[in-house]
């Protein structure tokens, strides 16, 4: 692992003291960006381990991913992979060495695993998902909701490497009568009343074999603010799932009902998981697979292009898991729509990347970029609200002036 | 402070235990402080479970309402110990300031 900013050992608690001092003269020179809606003045901050991204929060820390890196691979690198944490207390000093996950309850063999036993005790598996947080885009939702005001940064897309989660479980031997299973990290809060910070799968998706207790995220270990040194992976699943520095985990014998699956992270219980803008859902269940997206990554609002020329228009495009089967765009505001070419296939988790080449006339112009899935899933052309801002989707708008 | 706090916590805990090699991250600094208004020493309160830009980043102008429910959100969901004057005090001054 990239070690230049892990100090290990005595040394580097006093040399990490002294580095505070450093960081805080880095800040007060620091750059910014400014997000398209109210408020969306942001400084640009950088975390080690990090290039400069947009600090949303410092304490816990949640920054964004320049919305610019997507257009430029379609694995997001480790050093702009966006960064969530709900409570303050997150680890700071980890002995990978002393690190255990603990797997218990309802289970024949209570465990205890090293990283080591986790990394050759068991058949290693890859998988490329999509990671995307519940809220990401909330900053455009209209009416404004409450809650982290983020653009389109809260994703990202990465070569998750670990053990499938099944395999840890049958070792255990799950117990008959067995519901679910919940998942807690060495993060903390900083009030001890407040609800630590625990997820629940219902039984059979924590033993889907897809599920992943992952420990290296694009060929290296994962990056600190990314759950070192281990975390969930739930491909296709919103990022609440996926509990950075995991380490416990717990078989139950009924429908866990604590505050981050029972009040937190809930949408409306309709077809639409919407609601009319202001109204609250009358019955609410927790928030569960990705929306279909799609995002032009190479124009932005109020570019200028060549007209009656081929330019490149190209993005990125994901669901739930079914995989993206066709990516249309319209250069009229949505009337006409055309198809565009797919890039590789990296699995139906994954980013898809598209492109195409049209030869707009002279004038404005809005392209709009629309995902279908392969159970026939879309975006809707107007945006769905729901009260804590979640899963939006809508298409996409980017304007451009053709000249 | 608290960064100092918890080095000298780690220092002592490695004092105790030999042949541990933790690693340690250290966060930059927070910069972000409270708008000056009416109330403001009553709601540095918030500052002691997260950062100031939790507040700063929310919609502009958001109301009497939208800040009301904010704080009561953090009072009964996150347990904040923050008294019902104090609560009015840290709702009115969020709903003038921000």
């Amino acid at each position: 692992m990239d070690r230049r900013y892990l100090l290990e050992g005595l040394g580097g608690v006093i040399a990490g003291a002294a580095l505070a001092n450093f960081t805080s003269f880095g800040a007060r020179a620091q750059d910014g960006t400014t997000l398209p809606f109210a408020n969306g003045e942001r400084p640009l901050v950088r975390y080690p381990g990090k290039r400069p991204l947009i600090q949303l929060t410092a304490r816990p820390p949640q920054l964004e991913t320049p919305f610019s890196v997507f257009d430029e691979s379609v694995i997001t690198p480790n050093d702009a992979f966006f960064v969530r944490y709900h409570l303050s207390d997150i680890p700071l000093s980890i002995d990978p060495e002393a690190f255990r996950l603990e797997v218990k309850g309802k289970v024949d063999r209570s465990l205890s695993l090293s990283l080591a036993d986790l990394k050759t005790g068991f058949e290693p598996v890859e998988l490329v998902a999509v990671h995307q947080c519940s809220g990401n885009s909330r900053g455009f939702v209209e009416p404004r909701v409450a809650g982290g005001q983020l653009g389109h940064g809260a994703m990202g897309n990465a070569r998750w490497r670990g053990v499938p989660l099944k395999a840890v479980l049958d070792r255990a031997g799950v117990q008959a009568g067995s519901r679910q299973v919940t998942f807690n990290g060495l993060d903390e809060p900083a009030l001890p009343e407040t609800p630590d910070f625990v997820k629940a799968l219902d039984l059979d998706h924590a033993r889907d074999g897809e599920v992943m207790l992952a420990y290296a995220m694009n060929g290296e270990d994962l990056p600190w603010l990314n759950g070192f040194p281990l975390r969930l992976v739930v491909p296709g699943y919103y990022g609440t799932y996926w509990v950075k520095h995991l380490n416990e985990i717990t078989v139950i014998d009924h429908v866990f009902d604590g505050y981050w699956m029972a009040s937190a992270y809930r949408m409306p219980d309709n077809d639409c998981a919407c609601v009319d803008p202001g109204q609250r859902p009358t019955a609410t269940v927790p928030i569960r697979r990705f929306n279909v997206r799609s995002f032009i990554t190479n124009l932005a609002d109020g570019d200028n292009v060549e007209a009656e020329a081929p330019i490149l228009v190209k993005g990125i495009a994901f669901d739930g898991g079914y995989g993206v089967t066709d990516v249309l765009i319209s250069w009229d505001g949505g009337r006409t729509w055309s198809e565009t070419r797919l890039g590789s296939d990296l699995g139906r988790y994954s980013f898809r990347e598209w492109r195409i080449e049209p030869r707009l006339p002279a004038g404005t112009h809005e392209l709009k970029v629309r995902a279908i899935n392969r159970i026939g899933q879309s975006q809707p052309m107007t945006p769905l609200w729901n009260p804590p801002g979640y899963m939006r989707n809508v298409v996409e708008t980017v304007r451009v002036v053709a000249a | 402070m608290r960064n100092f706090l918890r080095c000298l916590a780690i220092l002592f805990a490695l004092t105790q235990a030999s042949g541990a090699k933790p690693l340690n991250y250290v966060l930059p600094e927070e910069t972000a402080t409270l708008r000056p208004g009416p109330g403001v020493e009553t709601a540095g309160v918030c500052m002691s479970c997260h950062s100031v830009d939790y507040i700063n980043t929310q919609p502009p102008r958001s109301g009497k309402e939208f800040w009301e429910g904010e704080v009561k959100k953090m009072i009964k969901s996150y347990h904040a110990p923050i008294s019902e004057a104090d609560a009015k005090a840290i709702a009115d001054y969020l709903a003038k300031t921000y």
